[in-house]
């Protein structure tokens, strides 16, 4: 038994060694392809002037990480209010009590209308709309409507995304927390949800970087976040380079975020199943 | 129950179907697929609500409409065919959830008799395991230990053995054997027939949503009245 074991051991430690090799030739490859083949495009050096230049992206990147602080403050005091919206309207859409009748409906149109219009039209018509009213200060200003133009719509994509996760997890489920004396809530809250999250985080995190880069719409009314330095930096230095240093913070950030959620998925797999299907 | 009906559309699954059953006592449903047995069970727990006739419980008719069906399902408990435990919880988590959240017990004492539970079942070690690193015949006898910490006064069982390999139905076969010395009143949905025989008080034919014959294991098969019986027993068990 011992023996065979061992052989299968070998057996993996040779062919994990194998694949490593053939990824990193076959890495290599394409790297030094890249790096010979993009210098030779005929405009090479004018893009490499206004969009790499070294100088101006030192003296710019500062000012543009200050400014990213502000994108970061928005997504993160954005990001529990929309789950709570949302979780509140997916939970709404799927209760089955007629007394939430009015409440269901109100929250299909209020889907409907946010999800049917770019998000970018609801900053403007919130951001500039509602202190258009002519509130007081802080109640007027751009960056509070904007993000909460942000906020409403973003709430309506995740509770779709919660729905969808809600509608999944199988009737039988139900069945046996019913069968147990629990109650719809106590279903909901113990067996339906914990599942239903579970499943739906990959798209939720997809949902969460694309919040996180649609931050710098806002910008377009007015706040100084990251998007809207590099634009100004842009004039002041004539160069395209400030925008692809914004570009570089912002994938410090997606990166991580996408890569952690797999991390997480994986250990959670690996927590509640068995062995894994090669 | 009396003169039960439930139709799903135009399908009448139920027709008028009267049952008694007493308290202690073994009751096996069986007959043909799609005769209705699995219906039966989910009514008596209220999981489809009837359309007409009556189900009494302690006295208390439970199938008017509006009853509140919690109490009434606290005191039934019920295994299913699939197993249905919840693959988020451990072995533990899914038999505490009720008494807990329920029952209102404290999470240690809960899980003291749990685990005596377990020990009973054979699964003493699974106590941290997760559903999908259990076989079939295990993830089975969990979901009976669900079942039975709610304390309930009847057991309604259905099927929990045809989605088992053949050497996996013997433990869980076991364990309900075990639930015959408690004098628990059971009332179990089957296609073992010779299991259906050794354990029931009663048996009871279904077929065409009303139950056609209706005695005791042995009268039932060894010379049963109504010929439906017999061409469906002489069937099964040639198989
Ligand atoms: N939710 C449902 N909606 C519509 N029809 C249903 C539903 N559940 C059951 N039925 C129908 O009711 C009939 C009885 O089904 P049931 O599951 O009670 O049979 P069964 O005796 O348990 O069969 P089996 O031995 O195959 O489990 C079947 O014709 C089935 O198609
Ligand atoms: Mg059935």
């Amino acid at each position: 038994m011992t023996e065979q074991l061992s052989k299968r051991a070998r057996y993996e430690r040779a062919r994990k060694r194998k694949s490593l090799v053939i990824a990193t030739a076959s890495t290599l490859a394409v790297a030094i392809a890249l790096i010979i083949a993009i210098p030779k495009m005929p405009r090479w050096d004018r893009v490499k002037k206004s969009f790499f230049n070294g100088e101006v992206l030192g003296e710019t990147f500062p000012k543009l990480l200050d400014a990213f602080v502000l994108d970061i403050k928005i997504f993160l005091w954005s990001v529990p209010i929309i789950l709570f919206i949302a979780m509140l309207v997916a939970v709404t859409r799927n209760s089955r009590s007629p007394a939430l009748f009015p409440l269901r409906i109100l929250a299909v149109v209020y889907v409907d209308v946010m999800r049917g219009v770019p998000v970018l039209l609801w900053i403007y018509l919130i951001g500039f709309g509602v202190p258009g009213l002519g509130l007081e200060r802080p109640w007027n200003s751009p960056l509070l409507w904007g993000s909460v133009a942000l906020v409403l719509t973003y709430a309506t994509y995740v509770s779709e995304v919660f729905r969808a996760g809600i509608e999944s997890v199988h009737e039988s489920q139900r069945a046996a927390a019913r069968s147990l004396g629990l109650s719809n809530a106590q279903t909901m809250r113990h067996v339906v949800l914990p599942q239903a999250v579970r499943r739906v985080i990959p798209p939720l995190m997809n949902d969460m970087v694309s919040l996180q880069k649609d931050v710098a719409l806002v910008s377009l009314i007015g706040p100084i976040e990251i998007l809207r330095q590099a634009g100004i930096d842009k004039s002041k230095f004539a160069s395209f380079t400030p925008y692809v240093g914004a570009a570089i913070i912002f994938l410090a950030i997606t990166i991580p975020m996408t890569r952690t959620t797999d991390w997480l998925l994986e250990r959670e797999r690996r927590r509640t199943s068995g062995t894994r299907v090669s | 129950m009396q003169k039960v009906i439930k139709s799903f559309g135009t399908n009448k699954v139920l027709d008028s179907l009267d049952l008694d059953i007493q308290k202690g006592e073994i009751v096996s449903l069986i007959g043909p697929s799609g005769s209705g047995k699995s219906t039966l069970l989910r009514c008596i727990n209220l999981l489809e609500p009837i359309d007409d006739g009556e189900i009494w419980f302690g006295g208390i008719d439970i199938s008017v409409p509006g009853y509140d069906p919690n109490p009434v399902r606290r005191r039934i408990g019920m295994v299913f065919q699939s197993y249905n435990l919840f693959p988020h919880m451990s072995v533990m988590e899914n038999i505490c959830l009720a008494p807990v959240r329920v029952l209102g017990r404290k999470a240690n004492d809960t899980k003291a008799q749990a685990l005596a539970l377990l020990e009973q079942f054979g699964l003493a070690d699974k106590a941290k395991s997760y559903p999908d690193q259990l076989s079939g015949g295990q993830q089975q006898r969990v979901a009976i230990v669900r079942a039975l910490t709610i304390e309930p006064e009847v057991l309604l069982l259905d099927e929990i053995t045809s989605a088992l390999d053949p050497e996996l139905v013997g433990e869980v076969l076991d364990a309900v054997r075990n639930l015959r010395n408690t004098g628990m009143t059971v009332v179990l949905a089957t296609h073992e027939m010779s299991f259906a025989r050794e354990i029931s008080d009663t048996v009871c034919m279904l077929d065409g949503g009303v139950i056609i014959e209706k005695g005791s294991p042995e009268s039932m098969f060894t010379n049963a009245a109504n010929p439906r019986t017999r061409q469906f027993l002489s069937r099964v068990s040639s198989r």
